[in-house]
């Protein structure tokens, strides 16, 4: 108590933690500012600006943003490295390319049996295919399954401690069977070959650029809304809980609350967000097959996560963007330089810079910093932390003179206190 | 019976490939807990110099006699390159270990694509292990027969290695406490860099023997990698006993579950039986025992 009183006397702490209050109302601030810029750049600017195209090819990046937001919240955050986020992506892109299909068959067929299905099998639509045919059906169901795989694979694997490696690897053959089941059921998913050729969107004609326009805006507000989520997310208590049971399980543990349900609400969340995404995905860029959601896809949806900062909000977003962009503009006219660059970032990010470009101004300044003191002035930066030589009044009830202020302007408050007791010891 | 026979047999030989391909990584997962996502591209290293040895030689039977060394040192020197450069700097982050090797595999798949073409290679079977024999009325390819023995021998010799020789007990007083084996003054850096060209040596010896079963290409790695890591992890990390076991288990499922089913839906079906194997032992068939709460 009177070591803190002290403190406050000399002035140490108060003022530093005002400012940095402020300073955090500034940023969040700032935030603000940034994600209303953002807002207004995708949802007026763009649409205004590029030509139908380009706004599709950026719709498509808007999807692998809205993946990298669930990755930022599971991996970033929650520790959990998922390697398998193409499976819940795939969930949800299948499940609106089943209903595509069926609509478009009934539009346009008139037997209401997808066209591929007479090519490769039997001509008749399989059983599970049937709910698709509902609207309602396919909006919930493409929430709602990636969302109840994500929960039964987190409670299995979560609620048996199963973390870490495990949990990765786990994640990773879950990604490599789904694809091999997709690839194997040729007459039913189409195959290697995927789906596609969707004319219609929920009764929108696809080959409108009007529609094309509204499809790039839904892609956008599904962005937006997703990354005002995580961070409301982020700031709660839930975000805190789940840092500390990235950090430290068994303290959280042993702290009375369960880490394997925060684990898994937070799996499950981020696989809703990649089934949204793939569901959008699809009316977008018109095709979706197993090579969308393979091992290999899965695990490049973590590269701009990780380039743009894994632990931060914006930052997966950024990442992800600059990383479609990038890969758009150099992979068409480089395809085999676009695998070594991608391999480097890689290992360059994840080995050298773990923190992701949101860390690089922290990490400049501490090189500059190291440089700069450098071995021979080691006391000078730690100085300015230590608050000058605070007078440790007395215990009450001792009223003998005590030389305290000399032994404690040589050293901090805490080594001043043992040395005063000693020299009151009668 | 002859079908019985058959399918267990196939369940066997696929367990060998299995295990070849998971020994290696067992290795190294439990040396420095770190996650090769490159053993794969060892693997199709190893198969490429099969490939560049039957070329440079001629003959199929001497080729592959001499390949199988030669790939040891290949995958080894890639392993212990690997080791210098990236993974000594982050083995107590081995989560990121996972992403970084998958950049590097990345690369080296392109880099087999740039020198020897995206189309697949075949390696010639040597004469005297083509054709089959028969055991109780099932014929039994001599190819699978010699990678059950292949993998049969990687193991003896690798638990000898690890059994009786000081190497082998630097290596297996650094995987159960690396502070403690330093403190008793083992080189935990020269334990590494051996441990990762055997372990990576492994692989290549691995890919020596699937270019008796299919042909080479630079896709191979993603092939194998993800069931050598589901070994390693049913087997328990770090534990070679629990790798074999693992190795063979899902091996003889597998072809159970493909025999009744389809090869798809099989492949669905195993990952479920490893979920639900780690319901009852979350941490593998065998664990190490420590005192760490995780």
């Amino acid at each position: 108590m009177s070591i803190t009183t002290t403190r406050t006397a000399a002035g140490g702490f108060p003022g530093r933690f005002s400012s940095r209050l402020s300073s955090l109302r500034q940023s969040r601030a700032g935030v603000l500012t940034a994600f209303a810029a953002a807002a207004a750049l995708l949802l007026v600017a763009a649409p205004a600006l590029l030509p139908v195209f380009s706004l599709s090819l950026l719709g498509k990046f808007l999807c692998f943003a809205i993946v990298a937001v669930g990755i930022g919240l599971a991996w970033g955050r929650g520790g959990m490295l998922t390697l398998g986020q193409g499976v819940f992506f795939g969930l949800g892109a299948y499940i609106m390319a089943m209903h595509m299909k069926l609509a478009d068959a009934a539009l346009f067929g008139g037997s209401g049996v997808p066209d591929f299905m007479a090519l490769y099998g039997t001509g008749t639509v399989p059983g599970w295919w049937e709910p698709f045919r509902s609207p309602v059906v396919t909006v919930l169901a493409v929430v709602l399954v990636p969302g109840l795989v994500a929960l039964v694979l987190g409670l299995a694997i979560f609620k048996r401690r199963v973390k870490g490696a495990y949990f990765a690897i786990l994640s990773q053959a879950l990604a490599a069977a789904f694809a091999v089941l997709l690839i194997g059921q040729q007459a039913t998913t189409g195959g290697s070959n995927g789906l596609s050729g969707f004319r219609s969107f929920f009764g929108f004609d696809l080959a409108d650029p009007a529609n094309k326009r509204m499809l790039y805006l839904l892609a956008a507000v599904v962005l937006l809304v997703v990354v005002a989520a995580a961070r409301q997310l982020m700031h709660s208590r839930f975000g805190e809980l789940l840092v500390a049971v990235r950090d430290q399980e068994e303290r959280v543990r042993f702290l009375g609350y369960d880490p394997a349900t925060i684990k898994t609400v937070v799996y499950v969340l981020a696989a809703v967000m990649a089934g949204v995404a793939g569901a959008l995905f699809v009316p977008l860029v018109g095709i979706i097959s197993p090579a969308d959601v393979g091992v290999t896809p899965s695990i490049a949806f973590l590269i701009g996560v990780a380039i743009g900062g894994r632990s931060t909000v914006l930052g997966p977003v950024l990442g992800t963007l600059g990383v479609a962009v990038a890969q758009t503009s150099l992979a068409s006219s480089f395809p085999s330089f676009w695998v070594y660059f991608q391999g480097l970032l890689f290992v360059l990010v994840i080995g050298f810079l773990p923190g992701g470009l949101a860390s690089l101004p922290a990490v400049l300044g501490r090189l500059r910093r190291k440089n700069d003191a450098g071995p021979s002035v080691p006391p000078a930066a730690a100085a300015p932390e230590i608050p000058a030589a605070p007078a440790v009044p007395a215990p009450p009830g001792m009223s003998a003179p005590t030389p305290v202020p000399a032994v404690s302007a040589a050293a901090s408050p805490l080594a001043a206190v043992p040395a005063a007791s000693k020299e009151l010891r009668p | 019976m002859e079908l019985l026979i058959g399918q267990m047999f196939a369940g066997l030989s696929l367990g060998s490939v299995l295990l070849l391909a998971a020994l290696g990584l067992s290795l190294t997962f439990g040396q420095m807990g770190v996650i090769n996502m490159a053993h794969g591209e060892f693997i199709m290293a190893g198969a490429y110099t099969a490939f560049v040895m039957q070329q440079a030689l001629g003959s199929a039977g001497a080729s592959l006699l001499v390949s199988l060394p030669a790939a040891f040192l290949v995958g080894g020197a890639m392993g212990l390159i690997l080791e210098e450069l990236l993974l000594k700097r982050m083995y107590h982050r081995p989560l990121d270990t996972l992403l970084v090797t998958f950049g590097v595999s990345l690369i080296l798949q392109q880099v087999a694509r740039d020198i020897f073409g995206a189309p697949s290679v075949d390696v010639r079977v040597p004469s005297w292990l083509q054709g089959n024999v028969e055991l109780l009325g099932a014929p039994i390819p001599l190819t699978r027969l010699f990678i059950l023995a292949l993998a049969l021998a990687c193991l003896a010799a690798l638990a000898l290695l690890l059994r009786v020789t000081p190497l082998g007990r630097r290596i297996r007083a650094v995987v159960v406490n690396r502070d403690l084996a330093e403190a008793s003054g083992i080189s935990s850096r020269r334990t590494d860099q051996l441990t990762f060209f055997v372990g990576s040596g492994l692989a290549g010896i691995a890919g020596v023997a699937v270019t008796l079963i299919g042909s080479t290409s630079p896709y191979l790695g993603p092939n194998y990698i993800v069931d050598a890591f589901l070994v390693v992890v049913a087997g328990g990390i770090g534990q070679i006993k629990g790798a074999a076991i693992a190795a063979f288990a899902l091996g003889v499922l597998q072809s159970v579950f493909e025999f009744s089913t389809t090869a798809s839906i099989g492949k669905v079906l195993i990952l479920a039986a490893i979920v639900i194997f780690l319901q009852v032992r979350p941490q593998g068939i065998f664990t190490l025992k420590t005192r760490s709460l995780a």
